[in-house]
């Protein structure tokens, strides 16, 4: 059975993800309003600007039905921007959704000059580590209870987290050309 | 854990990865630390930090140089979102102060005076990622060649005229669909003729579209000018004058940032066009002297 995959597409690398699902012979749905998450059995929520993305989301009212959908049990996934736009604190004022009990520190390996590729072992990610691409990217400094670890860099900083069907990624799989982590989303969508 | 893979900073996919997360948004030019925080604040994707916007530059005239780099910390201590700043064609110490600096991107801007007449900047021996400007193909997939990580289009910068924006695009959208029909013996004889590098005409032959991202600017003053050009097929814009130089600059970055996203939405577009104020005076494009045309620059 196929199944629809909503991406919100306010800003960001969107067709990016659309196109990672497009791979997986799986339908992706650009979310401009929340209209537009009719019928959809999961959510990404892309890489970008959060600042941008979290100003729209609330101008449009995406509080409400995200949550909702999180609540119904679909399965919802941030990646970068995302990651941070899911988290419970960033240690600033800008709009959340408070959906993973986390504290992320945005930019926090510095400027662009900083970012950088690295292979990663994920927990639950069979088939050898996975490539890695961090992009300014923010990390999770303190998770609540019922927040699992996935993936954390050499020195232990987290990069990955899961809460039941809640994941958040550090990094970009959609920049890659490795659908493990889209596949097993989608995998997880059919299911619930 | 020590199981994780070795560390690769400044690579390819790291410099145009960045431009990849500004698709689908307004990167806004500012030249304090105030207008920075407007813009973010209006929801901007990033900001290019300059001396003077581009309608100043035509009407003090002058050299127009990278801007000062005690204005460039200020304003990276104002916002989160990235930092790009302006460096003057072919001039790579410039852009290497900037790079000192930590600025997110450079742009090797035409609305600049050129420091060189001859050659364009090496880009590719930088750690930081750089934007150029383009008129077509050609011009595009040479400064992809030189080690650009994104391009826009040159259009007519200072102006408030779309026009050239849009001739811009229009073309280079034109070339890319042309390309995808050619047999590769063609590509060859069209690379030749558009001075590219071969392995990028093939390279964007084979992928439909410009090999890195792709944004609109120059000349883009309102919603409307905004969601036209996304729906010639660019990945994003730049304004420039269009925003600080209105009679509303908060109200109406909102706007066009609303009309980057949901430029397929006509009603939308209508709805934040509402009562913005005055935009910027503006040029016509036709109305300029050969000599007074920025786009021109470059090689």
């Amino acid at each position: 059975m196929s199944v629809r995959i909503g991406v919100l597409a306010l800003q960001g690398d969107f067709a990016e993800h659309g196109a990672m699902l497009g791979r997986l012979d799986t339908q992706a749905v650009e979310v401009r309003q929340p209209s537009d998450m009719a019928g959809i059995a999961g959510l990404i929520i892309p890489g970008g600007e959060s600042t941008t993305i979290g100003k729209l989301m609330e101008r449009y009212g995406f509080r409400e039905p995200i949550c909702h959908l999180a609540e119904t049990g679909k399965p919802i996934w941030g990646t970068c921007a995302g990651l941070i736009l899911m988290a419970r604190d960033v240690g600033r004022t800008q709009p959340l959704l408070n959906l993973l009990d986390i504290t992320v520190e945005r930019n926090a390996f510095g400027r662009q000059t900083d970012s950088f590729e690295t292979d990663l072992e994920i927990e639950g990610i069979s088939g050898g580590p996975f490539p890695a691409v961090f992009i300014r990217a923010p990390v999770v400094r303190e998770v609540g209870p019922g927040v699992q670890v996935l993936s954390r860099l050499d020195d232990g900083t987290i990069v990955a987290v899961r809460h039941g069907r809640l994941f958040g990624t550090s990094f970009h799989p959609e920049l890659t050309g490795d659908t493990r982590l889209h596949a097993g989303f989608v995998e997880m969508a059919r299911q619930a | 854990m020590s199981s994780n893979g070795a560390v690769s900073k400044n690579t390819e996919t790291v410099k145009r990865g960045l431009a990849q997360m500004l698709k689908g948004g307004v990167i806004m030019d500012v030249v304090t630390a105030e207008q920075a925080r407007i813009a973010e604040d209006a929801g901007a994707a990033a900001v290019m930090a300059l001396e003077r916007v581009p309608a100043d530059i035509r009407a003090q005239g002058g050299v127009a140089r990278m801007a000062d780099p005690e204005k460039i910390l200020e304003i990276q201590a104002a916002v989160t979102i990235p930092v790009m700043a302006k460096c003057r064609i072919g001039h790579f110490v410039e852009a290497e102060v900037l790079q000192s600096l930590g600025v997110d991107y450079i742009d090797e801007s035409e609305v600049l005076t050129p420091a060189d007449e001859e050659h364009h900047v090496a880009k590719s021996g930088f750690d930081v990622p750089f934007v150029c400007g383009c008129r077509n193909l050609g011009e595009a997939l040479r400064r992809i060649g030189e080690g650009a990580a994104m391009i826009r289009t040159k259009g007519e910068a200072g102006t408030g005229d779309v026009v050239e924006a849009v001739r811009h695009m229009r073309r280079v959208m034109s070339e890319l669909r042309q390309i995808q029909h050619m047999r590769p013996d063609e590509l060859f004889a069209y690379a030749k003729d558009i001075q590219a590098p071969v392995h990028l005409v093939q390279e964007a032959a084979e992928l439909g579209r410009m090999p890195v991202v792709n944004f609109a600017a120059g000349g883009i003053a309102t919603p409307a000018d905004a969601a036209l050009m996304m729906r010639l097929g660019c990945d994003g814009n730049f304004v420039g004058s269009g925003i600080f130089k209105s009679g509303d600059p908060a109200q109406r970055a909102r706007a066009i940032v609303e009309a980057t996203t949901n430029f397929e939405d006509s009603a939308l577009v209508a709805e934040v066009s509402r009562n913005l104020g005055e935009p910027m005076v503006g040029i016509a494009n036709s109305s300029l002297q050969p000599e007074e045309m920025l786009a021109g620059r470059g090689w």
